[in-house]
C-alpha cells in the first residue's frame, strides 16, 4: 500500500473499513494511519462516522469489512478488552468515570491490585494510592487528593483522570472522541499539554475533534471524514483553517482532487 | 500528592493567619460542612435517640436493656446487610422478608422430618441463595425491572413457605438454635456475635475486594463499569444471591429466637430493612454505602421501638415514628455531595 514510503511504520493502520447499522451505513471504505509519537486528528460533521469508525478499532464495534493493523499486525478486537490488552485505550466521549469512587479507585477500575492467598485477596489500596499519585504526578495532572471522589473533581480534572487512565498502562494507541467538548478555555488548554505530553511519551494519539483551531494548535496530521468516508488528509503545518472547513464541507475541492492525498497526508 | 496549585493557594492563606493548628481549622470547616453532617446523620441520631431516651427512662441505658436492644437487632442488622449490598447496585430487594420465611420454614420442614439440624440450615441457607440467585438471573440476564421482578418473588416465596407449611407453624426445638439465642461469647450473645460478624464481612468484602468496587461502580455508573470491563451483570446476580443468603440467615435467627418456624408476611422486617439502608445513607440511585451506616440504621430503628415501649407509648404510634425518622434522615441527607 502507499503507506510504505511513510517512515516509521505507522502505530495503526486502518484501511478500507465499513461498518452498517441495519440499513445506515456509518463508516465507508475509510482508510487512514497514526503514528507514534503524534498526534493525529479526525474532523468531520456531525454523523459523518467518527466515532464509529474510532469504535472499530478500539473493538467496540466489529467492522463488516477491511483491516486494522497494529504495529503492523491484522487484529480484529470482538471486544474492548481485547483491544485494551494490546495496548489501545479508549477515552469515551461520556468520560466513563465511576463519580462516587475515588479518583485511585477510578484509575486501577478493574485491573485492581489485591494481596492475599488463593481465592482471598484484598485490594492492596495504600499500594494503588501510591501510584495513582505516581501515575497523575508523571502526567503532571494536578488533582486535590486520589482519594477525592471523582464527583467533586472539575470537568478539566475530571477529564485528565480520564486521559491519565487510558495512557497509564503501557498503551500503544490512546483514542479520544471530543476530549475538550464539555470544557472551559483554560481546562481545555491544560487537556491539550496533557495530550501533548502522551505524544512526547511516543504514544500515538488518536482524537476527534470540532474545534479547528485546536486540531491547527494540537495535531501533527489530519484526517477528514464526511458521510462516512475519509475523503482527505493533510499534514497539519501544510494546510490552513480555510483549507480544513473547506475539505470538511465538501465545497470546492471535491470535485478536481478526490481523494488524492487520502493515504499520505 | 500533587504539588501545590494556584488554585488551593488562596485558602491555605486564608488559614495561616488564624494560626490554629491545621486540624482545629480543618475540624471547624468540616463541622460548618452540612455535607458531614449528612454523612453521619445516622450516627448524631444515634446518639441523640439514645440521649434523650436515657434522660426519659433509667432502664435504658442498663446493661441487661442495652443487650436486648442488641438482640433484637440481630436480625434486621443481617437482612440490612443484604439489602444494602442490592441497593448499591441501583437495584432494591422486596422479597428479603418473604426469603426469610421460606428459608425459615424449609428449616422447620427438614427438621421435622427428621434430618440433623446441620442439614436443615443448610438446606435453609440453600433455599435463601436459590431464591436470590433467581431474582439476579432475572434481573441481570431477563432484564427486568428489579422492583416488579423481586414483587413476584415476595408472592411466590411466601407461596412457597404457605404450601410447605401447609399454613402452620412447625415448632423447632434444637439445642444448637437455643445456645444461638440463649448462650454468649463473652458479653455477646451468639446472635449478636453472628450479627457482627456478617456485619465485618461485609465491610471487608465491600470496601477491601474487588468485587466491592465492581459492586459499587456496577450501582454508580453501569456504562462506565461495562466499558472497564466489568461484568455488570454478574455483579447484579451476585449482589441479589447475597441478599437470599441474609434472608436465610434472617431465617435462622428468627427460627432460633420464637422456637418455631412461622409461615408469616415478615412486611414490618421487609420495610425496616429498606429504612435502616435509607437511614445509613446509601444511596438508592446506586453507587454509594457502607455497611456501618445501615448498621447504625437496624440499631436506631430497634432502639426507637425498644425506648417507646420503654416509656410505655402505644404501639399503635411506633410505626408512625419509624415513618418519621426515616422521612427526616432523608431530608438531611440531601445536603450530601
Ligand atoms: N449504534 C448505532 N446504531 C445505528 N446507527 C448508528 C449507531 N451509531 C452510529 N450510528 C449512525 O451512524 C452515523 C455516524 O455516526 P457517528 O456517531 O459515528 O458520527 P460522528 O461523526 O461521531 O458524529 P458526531 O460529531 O455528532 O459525534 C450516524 O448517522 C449515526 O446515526
Ligand atoms: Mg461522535
Amino acid at each position: 500500500m502507499s503507506v510504505a514510503d511513510t517512515t516509521p511504520e505507522p502505530t495503526l493502520v486502518v484501511q478500507h473499513v465499513s461498518k452498517s447499522f441495519g440499513s445506515v451505513t456509518a463508516v465507508q471504505d475509510a482508510s487512514l494511519s497514526a503514528g507514534a509519537g503524534e498526534v493525529t486528528a479526525i474532523i468531520g460533521d456531525n454523523g459523518a462516522g467518527k466515532s464509529t469508525l474510532i469504535k472499530c478499532v478500539s473493538g467496540v464495534h466489529r467492522s463488516d469489512a477491511g483491516e486494522v493493523c497494529l504495529d503492523g499486525h491484522p487484529v480484529g478486537f470482538a471486544s474492548p478488552e481485547e483491544g485494551r490488552a494490546r495496548g489501545i485505550e479508549t477515552v469515551y466521549q461520556d468520560l466513563a468515570l465511576v463519580d462516587d469512587l475515588a479518583v485511585w479507585q477510578n484509575l486501577f477500575l478493574n485491573r485492581e491490585r489485591t494481596r492475599g492467598a488463593g481465592p482471598i485477596r484484598f485490594l492492596d489500596r495504600q499500594g494503588m494510592q501510591r501510584e495513582a499519585e505516581s501515575m497523575l504526578q508523571r502526567l503532571d495532572v494536578d488533582v486535590p487528593s486520589v482519594r477525592e471522589r471523582v464527583r467533586r473533581l472539575s470537568g478539566g480534572q475530571r477529564q485528565a483522570v480520564a486521559i491519565c487512565r487510558a495512557a497509564g498502562w503501557g498503551s500503544r494507541l490512546v483514542i479520544m472522541d471530543e476530549p475538550t467538548a464539555a470544557l472551559g478555555v483554560r481546562e481545555t488548554a491544560r487537556v491539550e499539554e496533557l495530550i501533548r505530553r502522551l505524544r512526547d511519551d511516543g504514544l500515538a494519539v488518536l482524537v476527534i475533534s470540532h474545534n479547528f483551531d485546536q486540531v491547527l494548535r494540537l495535531s501533527d496530521r489530519v484526517w477528514i471524514m464526511r458521510q462516512g468516508r475519509v475523503v482527505d488528509g493533510f499534514r497539519t503545518a501544510e494546510t490552513s483553517a480555510e483549507e480544513l472547513v473547506a475539505a470538511v464541507t465538501g465545497a470546492q475541492r471535491a470535485a478536481n482532487q478526490p481523494r488524492g492525498r487520502s493515504q499520505q497526508p | 500528592m500533587a504539588a501545590p496549585t494556584r488554585d488551593r493557594e488562596p485558602r491555605q492563606a486564608d488559614a495561616a493567619p488564624s494560626r490554629a493548628p491545621a486540624w482545629t481549622a480543618r475540624a471547624r470547616r468540616t463541622v460548618r460542612d452540612p455535607a458531614f453532617w449528612a454523612d453521619w446523620t445516622v450516627v448524631v441520631a444515634l446518639i441523640v435517640l439514645v440521649v434523650v431516651f436515657a434522660s426519659l427512662s433509667d432502664v435504658f441505658l442498663t446493661a441487661g436493656n442495652v443487650e436486648s436492644i442488641l438482640v433484637a437487632s440481630s436480625i434486621l442488622v443481617v437482612l440490612a446487610i443484604g439489602q444494602t449490598a442490592v441497593v448499591a447496585t441501583a437495584g432494591i430487594d422486596l422479597s428479603l422478608g418473604s426469603i426469610l420465611t421460606v428459608s425459615s420454614v424449609v428449616l422447620g420442614w427438614a427438621h421435622a422430618g427428621g434430618m440433623g439440624i446441620a442439614v436443615a440450615c443448610l438446606l435453609c441457607v440453600a433455599t435463601g441463595l436459590l431464591a436470590g440467585t433467581i431474582n439476579g438471573l432475572v434481573v441481570a440476564r431477563g432484564k427486568i425491572t428489579d422492583f416488579i421482578v423481586t414483587l413476584g418473588m415476595l408472592s411466590v416465596a411466601y407461596g412457597a413457605a404457605l404450601v410447605i407449611s401447609d399454613g402452620r407453624p412447625v415448632r423447632v426445638q434444637d439445642q444448637f438454635l437455643l445456645t444461638l439465642t440463649t448462650g454468649s461469647l463473652g458479653p455477646l450473645r451468639y446472635n449478636v456475635a453472628l450479627a457482627a460478624l456478617v456485619a465485618v464481612l461485609g465491610h471487608v468484602v465491600l470496601f477491601h475486594t474487588r468485587f466491592g468496587t465492581h459492586l459499587l461502580a456496577t450501582g454508580g455508573a453501569p456504562e462506565a463499569a461495562r466499558a472497564a470491563g466489568v461484568d455488570v451483570a454478574r455483579v447484579k446476580i451476585a449482589v441479589y444471591a447475597i441478599s437470599g443468603l441474609m434472608g436465610a440467615i434472617g431465617g435462622i435467627l428468627l427460627t432460633a429466637r420464637v422456637g418455631a418456624a412461622e409461615p408469616t408476611t415478615a412486611t414490618t422486617l421487609l420495610l425496616n430493612s429498606v429504612a435502616a439502608v435509607v437511614l445509613g445513607g446509601v444511596s438508592l440511585f446506586g453507587g454509594r454505602g457502607s455497611i456501618l451506616g445501615p448498621v447504625a440504621g437496624a440499631l436506631l430503628l430497634t432502639a426507637l421501638i425498644n425506648g417507646l415501649t420503654l416509656l410505655a407509648v402505644s404501639q399503635f404510634w411506633q410505626p408512625i415514628a419509624v415513618g418519621l425518622v426515616v422521612i427526616v434522615s432523608a431530608l438531611m441527607m440531601r445536603f450530601r455531595r
